[in-house]
């Protein structure tokens, strides 16, 4: 059965797949993908389950009782949690917010100069700077992370919120997003219009051409921000003093002390589930203002 | 047209430049420089003279290829090398056998639930590493874990899972959890793409759903399955935040567990930037070969079936 072959049989009418079952037909639930996907979903879910139900456990009851019945010590985990070195946990909440929303931000500023750029005019050099940027997706971040390091300790800013900044501004999977949804979504004679009409190419980009791209740019910052937030190893390389670090390194800390102190799992499970918890928060809301396909750069044109 | 044709093609002309400054900028600062800065790291030496003390007692002198040959011959990088090249072979085939094997569930018809177990498998996507082996790391030991206590009530064997053997399939497990769901999204957009005229045709040629999907949906989205595979293996070479977070729950896993590892501790635990360089170059040098040796393998495929 070859695709050629295939293309040669007659179209149908209607072009969604379901209108050529019959109408009784589609009723019935398909067993298999169903129970697949069910069981997906609990292998995915089972660990967030897990943590949900693992902070409302007391120190005691952690080790005692079944690990999928809840306990009764929440509050008073999170008050462990919030006195925990004067509520430190927080801070590392707020950096990782701080982080997250101000390097998605600028991030996204520059994916869409750079998508637009690329997208919409023809110029020497443009494949091979789109090229060389992307070639950046390629580079093991330990590699850019240790010269990053000793290149910020020169200019004597390592251990400061810019040095987990200023490395993570610039995304080549962000500029090749932004590429694609500059190319689908702003139509070359909008901005030969805008041309003719006098408009100069700034005020075309930033009055025509960007508000095409919204909804693409929205998935650039998410998933920037995603990227960001989930980060360990930069502030990992570049942090010393703890009260800058982001969740994912003060957790890292907490368990590290944890090992030899298991009193403090409780504080670790609890810091994890209200970690994890901001991040779903989020994906729950922008999920309908935001469509997963185009995080795979498919733009419907 | 009220402006000079002169003036509005010269800003044609230099507006794409002026909007690219910014990321040219920051490429050249934070990845070209860094890598240039590497490669040349990874070419000198310290040079320590009498016992060390000193104005002028350590000299940072050329060191040729000294430091590469010493990397190669570092039986731990080897080991680390081996180590990941395992983890890589079980992660990389179960977590894109999973995305397609979901995505094509998805994807079929009078699937239920649909949209729930979309976002339930896509979920530890946003679940930071740390965080997620952080997790795991608790379900894997034995005090804490539902999988003990129902294996302890049922007297059953309780396997160790943060050492030997099978602190692999633990490892794994955390990669395959967190990047299944991404995947999947990327498989599934493409399956979504295929026209509904193809469906008609195979069932026109009395073809099964099973049919379906390995002689069409399958071939089909081919090219997405080599970007996933391309991303996986490349994110597989440069396993760090995982180990790292699993170390304080086991004896087992050594600070020089991956290369990447092996790198940091060089770096910043004995201080030798130099040998940490030239390891860094060779395992970008390494995820070079292998990711455009593979992308000019899927290429030549392509070709060749375009073809036929």
């Amino acid at each position: 059965m070859s695709s050629p072959a295939l293309r040669k049989a007659e179209p149908p009418a209607g072009t969604a797949r379901e209108t050529a079952l019959g109408p009784g037909r589609r009723r019935r639930i398909a067993m298999v993908p169903t129970v697949t996907l069910l069981l997906g979903a609990l292998y995915c879910l089972l660990p967030v389950a897990w943590v949900v139900i693992a902070s409302t456990k007391s120190g005691a009851e952690l080790f005692s009782t079944f690990t999928f019945w809840p306990g009764t010590g929440f509050a008073d985990n999170l008050s462990d949690l919030n006195a925990y070195r004067d509520g430190v946990y927080w801070r590392w909440m707020g950096n990782s917010a701080l982080y997250a929303v101000l390097g998605a931000l600028l991030s996204t500023c520059v994916s869409a100069f750079s998508g637009y750029a690329l997208a919409v005019y023809r110029f020497r050099g443009r494949e091979t700077l789109f090229n060389v940027l992307l070639a950046g997706v390629l580079m093991p971040p330990v590699i850019l992370a240790i010269p990053q390091y000793l290149l910020l300790a020169q200019a004597d800013l390592t251990d400061s919120y810019l040095s987990v900044l200023l490395p993570q501004i610039l995304s080549p999977y962000g500029v090749y997003l932004a590429r694609i949804y500059a190319a689908a979504a702003v139509p070359a004679d909008v901005v030969e219009a805008g041309r003719m009409d006098g408009a100069g190419e700034w005020r075309i980009f930033s009055r025509v051409a960007l508000p095409m791209m919204v909804p693409g740019l929205v998935t650039v910052f998410l998933f920037q921000f995603v990227a960001i937030w989930n980060n360990f190893l930069l502030p990992y390389i570049m942090l010393s003093d703890d009260e800058k670090f982001p969740i994912t390194l003060g957790l890292h800390t907490l368990l590290e002390q944890g090992a030899n102190t298991p009193a403090l799992y409780t504080l670790v499970i609890t810091g994890a589930f209200l970690a994890v918890f901001p991040l779903v928060a989020l994906f729950l809301v922008v999920q309908r203002f935001w469509s997963l396909d185009l995080l795979s750069g498919a733009v419907k044109s | 047209m009220k402006l000079p044709a002169r003036r509005t093609s010269h800003g044609v002309k230099g507006a794409p430049y002026t909007f690219l400054i910014p990321a040219t900028l920051l490429f050249l600062l934070f990845f070209a420089l860094p890598i240039g800065y590497a490669v040349w790291l990874s070419f000198r030496k310290v040079r320590v003279s009498g016992l060390g003390l000193g104005a002028g007692a350590r000299e940072e002198v050329w060191a040729g290829l000294e430091n590469y040959t010493g990397a190669l011959s570092d039986s731990e990088l080897l080991n680390g090398a081996l180590r990941v090249l395992g983890y890589g072979c079980i992660v990389v085939p179960v977590m894109l056998g999973l995305a397609l094997l979901f995505a094509l569930m998805l994807d079929s018809e009078k699937v239920r639930l649909a949209p729930f177990t979309r976002l339930a498998i896509f979920l530890p996507y946003a679940v930071p590493g740390v965080v997620a082996a952080l997790l795991w790391g608790f379900l894997y030991l034995p005090d804490v874990s539902p999988f003990y206590f129902v294996l302890d009530r049922l007297g059953l064997p309780q396997p160790d899972l943060l050492d030997g053997g099978p602190l692999y399939l633990a490892l794994s497990n955390i990669a395959v959890w967190g990047g299944t769901g991404f995947n999947m999204i990327v498989i599934y957009t493409a399956l979504r793409a295929i026209p509904a005229e193809v469906y008609e045709a195979a069932k026109l040629d009395g073809a099964t759903p099973l049919q379906t999907a390995l002689r069409i949906k399958i071939p089909m989205v081919a090219p997405s399955l080599v970007l996933t595979f391309f991303f996986s293996i490349i994110a597989t070479l440069q396993v760090f935040s995982e180990p790292t977070t699993l170390k304080p729950l086991t004896n087992s896993v050594a600070t020089t567990w991956s290369p990447l590892m092996k790198v940091y501790q060089d770096a910043f635990g004995k201080g030798d930037i130099h040998a940490a360089a030239a390891q860094a170059t060779l395992i970008a040098l390494a995820t070079l070969v292998l990711s455009f040796g593979f992308l000019r393998a899927a290429n030549r495929r392509n070709k060749q079936e375009a073809a036929r």
